[in-house]
């Protein structure tokens, strides 16, 4: 049996173990919730842990496809919708805790936030952002898309992971540790992306000149 | 001009305060007696293993708000010389020796002395002192602190005529702070009051919390505490208090002086740059409260900045 192609029922059972596993941000959470564990502030801790999970998921999704053009495993590809969206379902939770557990529904406070606090505001549009990808992410909606224009569309969670970087380096107080962490991540990712384009768009025409000249 | 708030009750729902004591009390005889009789009992207040310290309650400049769960105030910390996430300190903080312990004051003063921190202890009868602190990142808690008045020690030395501030210094041991090894600070961490502001007396040296001796992750042997300014200003683990006749330059304020003031008093009015101060979660409570005006301490040390642009000297 070869990696690259693994019968329908084995990538069946490969989603619905990543399904599962996906699930365990928020089983922690919920388990550190009835043991007392989230510690002195329980809203900070949501609110960081969603978020991390945000862009883990985030660069996770991002890597499937050089991980298929570098393993050659097509059905990494069937992973990458379950991954977005789970990076949209932990955006949600990180946006829901903001606005009830944080700022409890208070317009005013929230209206000040997203204008006044430059984090807050791309963290904010990055969500927005996130929101037409998840809804257009069915076959159906691919199709009555089409692939060129769907593709143009969901090619935004480039600047969305950007901006979910820039979002947690804005908010650290000091230590950038992480949020550098994940900037070289993302960067290793889009840069990949950026090398294949390169060599794609640059050998056919080459090819194509070779060919005027011959 | 600054407007002075009202206090944040009203006399009529204040609990006396032998009754409120007495409650503590009774809790404590309680979990000794659970001890003695061998029975687990659940978490209340008082917890640490620390040795206790004899000191004077009832302090008029003491809060009668509902302290913080001792758990919370010594898990939930900022000291980034064992780490910057908030549970970093109490597990990183053991490897702080702090015996022996000496605290060097010197700088402009008649009588520059070099103390061991248990002189230091002996030096002022110890009161407790129950604070409100809050964070610069907006949280905060209320914290029964132990200690006297920092102007005890700066009386002993006689600073001169040429002390103007007040420069305090925090330990700075590689060996012993993992943490150090990262240049998120300038270190050592340097923090510093006019000399006004540290004389006031609510501005304390201060030697515990909950009746013991400070656990290392909240400062020990011996750190600042002042309660109207952002929980950063009050420095921990100093070895050197230094007078000074120029505005000492302080850690927060190299490392991004567009977000960290010398002055840095609670103020809801003057936002930092990247987060609202208007408001406050209380550790241990859900819904935010409002931040007050120098941290509720405004009838006492607004005087201290009569005169003086909030939003200029932030």
């Amino acid at each position: 049996m070869s990696l690259a192609r693994l019968a329908e029922q084995q990538v069946t059972r490969i989603k619905a173990i990543a399904f599962v596993l996906c699930l365990y941000p928020l089983a922690r959470l919920a388990v550190l919730g009835v043991t007392g564990g989230l510690g002195a502030n329980p809203i900070e801790f949501i609110t960081r842990s969603t978020g991390r999970w945000t862009l883990t998921f985030l660069l996770i999704a991002l890597a499937a496809t050089p991980l298929r053009r570098w393993t050659g495993w097509l059905w990494i590809m069937r992973l990458r919708r379950l991954l977005g969206l789970y990076a949209f379902f932990y955006a949600a939770l990180h946006f829901l805790t903001y606005i009830w557990l944080d700022q409890f529904f208070d317009p005013m406070a929230i209206a000040r936030d997203v204008l006044k606090r430059p984090f807050i505001t791309l963290g904010f549009t990055c969500f927005l952002l996130l929101i037409p990808l998840a809804a257009t992410s069915t076959d159906r909606m691919m199709r009555r898309l089409g692939g060129a224009r769907w593709q143009l569309l969901h090619r935004f969670v480039y600047f969305i992971a950007i901006g979910g970087v820039v979002h947690y380096w804005w908010l650290v107080k000091k230590d950038i540790t992480l949020p550098l962490a994940y900037g070289a991540v993302l960067a290793l990712l889009l840069g990949a992306r950026l090398a294949w384009y390169r060599r794609r768009n640059s050998l056919p025409a080459m090819a194509r000149q070779m060919g005027r000249l011959g | 001009m600054l407007i002075r708030k009202p206090g944040d009750l009203r006399p009529s729902e204040i609990t006396p305060r032998n009754v409120y004591l007495r409650r503590r009390d009774f809790m404590k005889a309680a979990s000794a007696l659970a001890v003695a009789g061998g029975i687990a009992i659940p978490e209340v207040h008082a917890q640490g293993r620390g040795p206790k310290l004899a000191v004077a309650r009832n302090s008029p400049f003491s809060t009668i708000e509902e302290p913080t769960p001792y758990k919370d105030v010594t898990t939930y910390n900022n000291f980034y010389e064992f780490g910057t996430d908030k549970a970093d300190p109490a597990k990183h903080a053991h490897r702080l020796k702090t015996r022996p312990w000496t605290v060097a004051v010197e700088g402009e003063v008649k009588r520059p002395k070099v103390y061991d921190v248990d002189e230091l202890l002996k030096l002022a009868a110890l009161e407790e002192r129950i604070y409100r602190l809050r964070c610069v990142e907006g949280w905060s808690m209320v914290i029964p602190w132990i200690g006297f008045p920092l102007a005890e020690i700066i009386r002993q030395v006689e600073p001169t005529s040429r002390a103007k501030f007040v420069e305090f210094t925090t330990l700075y041991d590689r060996s012993r702070m993992p943490f150090t090894f990262m240049p998120v600070l300038d270190w050592p961490y340097v923090e510093g009051l006019r000399m006004d502001e540290a004389l006031h007396p609510l501005a304390i040296l201060c030697f515990g919390l909950y009746g013991e001796v400070l656990p290392n992750q909240n400062g020990a042997p011996v750190r600042i505490v002042v309660p109207w300014k952002y929980g950063f200003k009050s420095a921990k683990s100093i070895v050197k208090i230094r007078f000074t006749e120029r505005q000492p330059r302080t850690s927060w304020e190299k490392a991004a002086p567009q977000e960290y003031g010398f002055y840095s008093n609670v103020n809801p009015e003057v936002d930092h740059p990247r987060w609202s101060q208007a408001r406050e979660r209380r550790i241990g409570e859900f819904l935010k409260r409002p931040t007050l005006l120098f941290n509720g301490y405004a009838d006492q040390v607004a005087g201290l900045y009569g005169g003086m642009d909030l939003r200029r000297y932030f």
